[in-house]
């Protein structure tokens, strides 16, 4: 993200997303979401499950279609056209649940693939640039295995590392930790972390809280598609107004 | 003692127990472990034995092999003779003589570029790559139709034998690879009508016998486009077979897509990539790898069933071999010709075969190992 860049949007949102409205069949999983995140800013959604969260941010990178609404990313608004779509989400990296790394290319290609391909940018560039994000993950070392030989914790900091390659303005994490065993959770919110710290716009579906507490500028509780919270995370976990709201923290902090 | 214990030594890392080598361990661990277990191996042993030994007897122990007329057979095992005598015409049918080295040349260039590409060890992938697709066909086009560079016309009406069912073989199974390939993802599109078009062609293709395709190819065909276009009869079974046996691969490697779970189309969606590089680049290359058991399945059944060309007049392998049985010098030799035809199919499917398992062990990637 150059500094050009980030001036010349001046004080454009990052995401903007107006009466968003999302059925699956009858079900409606988003109901009149309306949510803006600056550039810059980090975003934990949290919220119980089937509550919308997940599909929300998929939303925004057009994994999932909406029905009804508006959704600009980086001053670009989403339509049904593909390479629309395509140009969007090169500025939106993604981070998922269960990784999704290429298992038959080795985690040097996984991070090269789109730079390649996208990019149109030559070998040995792009090699450069996925070395480096490897070294920031800490696992350049294991640049020429496969992921199957990869643990959770390596094989999603890889993930993060070749979403990153892309240089993208915006991260979305969707449960990036929720598939892990409790020992290697600590690698992958490492690394969100320091991502937090240099000034990258996330928006994190997550259950932990501690993450929360520590890097977000505003958590937003969803319950039944809709958002029921946003307040920063002193508030949020302190104060917060709604009843769901303290059932739903009473419920994961309580033990 | 109270249920504590803590441990301050770490075992460290030590090898497998010595596991049992050797031909004698072999056989005592797999065959005669245990009174109940020896007494079976022996029986199925001797069984084997006695049943298969007239076979070795009569095949190779008690067989004629050399000589040149009927006068060499003894009569008491088998007389490979028949076979020696007639081998031209086996390997090149009805080509003539004068023209077969044309034939041998395409043999070479095919055994040659086949290793290229076989063999991990020989360099220049790419070029062989380039070589086979354009390159290759182009020359055995010339050389085996000639009429061009000065070379003697050979009708295809004139091609026949073990060259004829490899041609047929080669171009069946390079041919519905890609578009059994364009077919499964037509049928996987979210496009309707190129899912529609996908599922009627492949429906209709599967649910005909590929007997009435090649009939239909012959016979039908020339009733219905007027008679100055000329489709030549070979040419005609050539698209009948590769378009049945797509409809086959389609369905196999529709298999493989779905076998790949969403979470990789939808990593390369998010990092920008577009339909065919996420098919390209993604999906496809592990859902082959996936269904190689399937495929080569395919290109088995699709070169054994080359033989079915017999029904439209085209005397491939097999047929030129039933040919031969009808020679009056040599009335009676049908087991042989039959022994030997199915021994070579078994050779080139059985290859096949080995060549699909040593690709798969090489393609692994997992943790396993």
């Amino acid at each position: 993200m150059s500094q050009a860049t980030a001036t010349s949007h001046g004080e454009t949102p990052m995401i903007e997303m107006k009466g968003l409205n999302k059925w699956y069949g009858d079900f409606h999983v988003l109901r009149d979401i309306d949510l803006t995140v600056k550039r810059g800013e980090r975003i934990v959604v949290c919220g119980p499950s089937g509550s919308g969260k997940s599909t929300l941010i998929r939303c925004i990178n057009h994994l999932e279609s909406h029905q009804q609404g508006e959704i600009v990313v980086n001053g670009m608004s989403m339509t049904q056209d593909v390479k629309r779509i395509e140009q969007i989400r090169r500025n939106v990296g993604m981070v998922f649940q269960h990784f999704n790394l290429f298992p038959h290319l080795s985690v040097l290609e996984n991070c090269c693939l789109s730079q390649t391909w996208v990019q149109k940018k030559p070998r040995a560039e792009a090699e450069k640039t996925a070395m480096e994000y490897l070294e920031r993950v800490q696992i350049a070392d294991q640049a020429y295995k496969y992921p199957g030989q990869l643990s959770g914790g390596q094989q999603q900091r890889v993930a993060i590392a070749r979403a990153l390659c892309m240089r993208p303005e915006v991260m979305l994490f969707d449960e990036p930790t929720s598939a892990l065993d409790p020992e290697m959770i600590k690698e992958v919110l490492d690394v969100m972390i320091e991502l937090a710290r240099e000034g990258m716009t996330m928006l994190c579906v997550t259950h932990e809280m501690g993450f929360a507490k520590t890097v977000a500028d505003r958590v937003i509780f969803m319950d039944q598609g809709q958002i029921i919270e946003e307040a920063p995370p002193e508030t949020f976990f302190n104060n917060p107004r709604s009843e769901r709201t303290k059932l739903f923290l009473s419920q994961i902090l309580g033990h | 003692m109270a249920g504590e214990s803590m441990r301050d030594v770490m075992i460290e890392a030590r090898r497998p127990p010595n596991a049992h080598r050797g031909v004698v361990k072999w056989l005592q661990r797999n065959l005669f472990n245990g009174p109940l277990n020896s007494v079976v191996s022996v029986i199925t042993i001797s069984v084997l034995l006695w049943a298969l030994w007239p076979l070795v007897q009569w095949a190779l122990i008690q067989a004629d092999w050399l000589g040149d007329s009927r006068q060499a057979c003894s009569g008491e095992g088998a007389c490979w003779v028949f076979i020696s005598a007639r081998f031209e015409s086996i390997i090149y049918g009805f080509y003539p003589e004068a023209a077969r080295w044309r034939v041998d040349i395409v043999f070479a260039l095919m055994a040659g570029l086949l290793a290229w590409l076989a063999i991990p060890r020989i360099p220049g992938k790419r070029w062989a790559a380039i070589i086979a697709v354009i390159g290759f066909p182009v020359a055995a086009y010339v050389l085996l139709l000639g009429g061009h560079f000065g070379l003697m016309h050979v009708s295809t009406r004139n091609w026949g034998g073990l060259m004829l069912t490899l041609t047929v073989a080669t171009i069946g199974i390079v041919g519905s690879l890609p578009i059994g390939i364009v077919l499964a993802l037509g049928r996987r599109s979210n496009m309707p009508l190129v899912r529609a078009v996908s599922v009627v062609f492949i429906e209709f293709w599967r649910g005909v016998p590929l007997i009435t395709v090649l009939f239909m190819a012959s016979v039908m065909l020339p009733l219905f486009v007027p008679t100055e276009v000329e489709f030549d009869k070979l040419l005609r079974a050539l698209v009948g077979i590769m378009l049945f046996w797509s409809a086959y691969m389609a369905e196999v490697i529709r298999g493989g897509l779905q076998a790949i779970p969403s979470g990789q189309d939808e990593a390369g969606k998010a990092l920008g990539l577009g339909y065919w590089h996420r098919m390209g680049l993604i999906v496809l290359p592990q859902a082959l790898k996936l269904v190689i058991p399937g495929i080569v399945n395919t290109f088995i059944a699709l070169f054994k069933d080359t033989s079915l060309v017999l029904i439209i007049g085209l005397f491939d392998l097999l047929a030129i071999i039933r040919a031969g049985l009808t020679d009056s010098d040599w009335l009676g030799f049908a087991t042989e010709g039959y022994v030997f035809a199915a021994l070579v199919f078994w050779v080139f499917c059985f290859s096949m075969s080995r060549y699909s398992q040593y690709i798969e062990k090489r393609l692994q990637t997992g943790h396993t190992d």
